[in-house]
């Protein structure tokens, strides 16, 4: 039987050459990428996607009900742990049947930020009823978008009763509209003596060419500016955008001069622990846990020229299911004795001042009720100065022009 | 009519034939760089949006703005793609010549590793290598270095960084070219009485060089990118192209000016690729693919 020949030349002859396979191939690729460059021609921004301006807030409360239910989204290791449960959440679910599912997701502001703002920008829920938030720019774009649910103090009586001058009326939300006090901090500088040879009492000691290669500083840029200011004697919270350039001078020299062993996150803590810094900008209640958990010889001071006091606030995302269950946890949590369970563990600066009774002989750990980075005297509170307040995306960006060259060289 | 719809039909058979692929080519590789290309041009901030206005000043403006981390990423990526390769292609011959039955087993061991996340090995190099650590603290109580020698937060500790992520991805190629050479070559050079550095240099060498290829495109290419290790074991002045583009993106959500430097990136990446395929041979590279 003779085989058909055009079977036989299919079967030997290539019948498109490779070239026009991959001509024809690039045509239509080039015109759909086109296409898609063209519908592509722009990305919404986040401007009116909020709560409109003059929404009747208070209606809206009135007609919220409480559901049995609370997605909480915060820091890792910021509430009491013991053998993997949290005390105070347990006790908060017998008292009020509320569920918590509580998610230690947040590792930093800017990327937890860039996770929700999509979800928010298209008006959905971000699936959570409160999250922790510092004061910087991602909390007043929050708040500037209309992306946070005005707080109903009446729900709150126990913010009113017991919350201490710390946790009221910050700089950045005054009258407490949007957020509470979850934990405040100071930003200081932790050291270690022995390694030092001296105590620490300035922040220009940052500057010492003594320690050369040993200091560590903050690769977040609003840290590093605020201690750039502090150094020249000027308030971060008045500075100007002239100030940040002298800052940035300022910061500049300390790197070039290899003074700077390398800017870092929250991994500084373990980099003064490992001795690869002697002195270092630090957060108070990280060395007052590094005191108890091996390295009792670090020290943190405030420095003369003043420390930066910050605050993790609690808030309610829009969209939120359970805005009821979310006030209720946190008019819980400012109970002496709540917020004294929690103190106790995380460490930091206390929202509660009523709490260092209960510390001190409900929970009988004078360590942390005399400590005074977790009640710091009024002379302390005193040298505590605000982060600057961004007016908006144009004075961010020039602060990030300005300081992001000295981390990022 | 008959004839012309048949005609039709051919002409229409290789680009109906090519749909799956061109699809995946248009979904997964055009339309993403499209995006990012117009990306590039837009203008704006995260407040009010970003609008594409043609704006070809920001390549000239990112190349003069960040041309140290470019360059330094560049001296990074390939130090370690040539450390790799000297330390790899004799691990790699000795196992493909030497290994015996223990060959799986040996391979295995290189990749272990590998079964740990990138991150956690890092972060364990940082441990390893701290000032007062277990390695360099040890030497320093016995007074064989100096009290001020480190080495986290220099180039060193990140060239090392990225050469020790990049082994396998070398001896894993070179591995398998050295396999496949056909032993009975060997033996007719020593058999022509070539001596054994003759057999390596004449007849190995030159037949594994399509693993050699393959390797240093796979190690110089992810490690050019990589910030990782620069965030980690780097210093204050150590900061590679990929920090950049991660603290833009990420942190400063300026879209824009990441999505010109990936595509910078990519595009020198290319031009690099094109003149070293010249140099070094397609026909290599197709031979081992």
């Amino acid at each position: 039987m003779e085989a058909d020949p055009a079977f036989l030349r299919g079967l030997t002859q290539s019948r498109f050459s490779r070239r026009r396979f991959v001509r024809a191939g690039a045509t239509a690729a080039a015109v759909a990428g086109f296409g898609s460059a063209l519908s592509a021609c722009g990305i919404a921004g986040t401007r009116d996607t909020g709560a409109p301006a003059g929404f009747d807030w208070a209606s809206w409360w009135a007609r919220q009900q409480k559901h049995g239910v609370l997605d909480w989204a915060n820091w890792p290791l910021y509430i009491d742990t013991s053998h993997g449960s949290h005390p105070s959440l347990e006790l908060f679910t017998k008292q009020t049947g509320i569920q918590v599912n509580y998610k230690p997701v947040i590792q930093d502001n800017a990327s937890f930020f860039s996770q929700i703002s999509p979800v928010l920008q298209e008006k959905q829920g971000i699936g959570y009823d409160l999250i922790v938030i510092t004061d910087g720019w991602e909390l007043t774009q929050m708040i500037a978008n209309s992306w946070l649910i005005p707080l109903d103090h009446s729900r709150i009586p126990n913010f009113a009763r017991y919350a201490g001058p710390i946790a009221r009326h910050p700089v950045f939300d005054p009258k407490n509209r949007y957020t509470v006090t979850w934990q405040a901090g100071i930003t200081g500088i932790g050291y270690d003596p022995r390694m030092t040879g001296r105590e620490i009492t300035s922040v220009k000691d940052l500057w010492d060419p003594a320690f050369k290669g040993k200091v560590g500083m903050m690769s977040d840029n609003t840290e590093l500016g605020s201690v750039g200011m502090l150094a020249l004697g000027i308030d971060p919270a008045k500075s100007t955008p002239a100030d940040w350039k002298r800052a940035a001078t300022l910061l500049t020299k300390q790197r070039d001069e290899g003074i700077v062993r390398q800017y870092y996150d929250q991994s500084y803590i373990k980099a003064l622990e490992d001795g690869d810094t002697w002195i270092t900008q630090a957060w108070s209640g990280d060395i007052f846990q590094a005191n108890y958990s091996g390295f009792g010889h670090l020290k943190f001071v405030i420095p003369k020229e003043g420390g930066m006091l910050w605050h993790d606030n609690c808030m309610i995302p829009l969209h939120a299911q359970n805005p009821v269950d979310a006030l209720e946890w946190v008019d819980f949590y400012y109970q002496p004795k709540i917020e004294a369970m929690i103190e106790d563990w995380v460490n930091y600066l206390c929202p509660v001042p009523a709490a260092q009774p209960k510390i001190a002989n409900g929970l009988d750990d004078p360590s942390v009720a005399n400590s005074p980075l977790v009640f710091p005297s009024a002379a302390d509170m005193s040298r505590l100065r605000g982060y600057y307040d961004f007016k908006g995306i144009d004075d961010h960006d020039e602060w990030t022009s300005i300081f992001d060259p000295v981390i990022q060289s | 009519m008959s004839a012309r719809v048949a005609r039709l039909r051919r002409t229409a058979i290789p680009y109906v034939l090519e749909l799956p692929g061109g699809a995946w080519v248009v979904f997964f590789f055009v339309v993403p760089l499209a995006a990012i290309l117009s990306v590039s041009l837009m203008t704006g901030n995260s407040i009010d949006g970003y609008t594409l206005t043609w704006n070809f000043h920001i390549y000239p403006d990112v190349i003069d703005q960040y041309s140290t981390q470019f360059v330094r990423s560049f001296y990074y990526g390939l130090a370690s793609t040539a450390i790799a390769l000297v330390v790899m292609y004799p691990v790699a011959y000795w196992i493909a010549f030497h290994g015996g039955r223990h060959k799986s087993t040996l391979l295995l061991v290189i990749l272990l590793p590998f079964f740990v996340s990138f991150v956690i090995r890092i972060l364990t190099w940082q441990f390893i290598l701290a000032d007062q650590g277990i390695v360099l603290g040890t030497l320093k109580d016995i007074g064989l270095l100096p009290s001020g020698f480190h080495v986290l937060s220099t180039p060193a500790a990140v060239i090392a960084g990225l050469t020790y992520d990049a082994l396998p991805f070398m001896a894993l190629p070179i591995y398998v070219a050295l396999e496949n050479i056909d032993r009975t070559h060997i033996e007719a050079a020593a058999d022509l009485g070539a001596s054994r550095f003759e057999q390596f240099l004449r007849v190995v060498l030159p037949l594994s060089a399509p693993g050699v290829y393959a390797g240093i495109l796979l190690v110089a290419i992810t490690n050019i990118g990589d910030y990782v290790s620069a965030a980690i074991l780097g210093g204050p002045s150590t900061t590679m192209i990929g920090n950049i583009i991660q603290t833009q993106y990420v942190q400063n959500a300026n879209y824009p000016t990441a999505s010109a430097l990936a595509l910078i990136l990519m595009a020198a990446l290319l031009l690099g690729m094109w003149v070293y395929t010249r140099a070094f041979g397609t026909r290599t590279l197709q031979e081992y693919v």
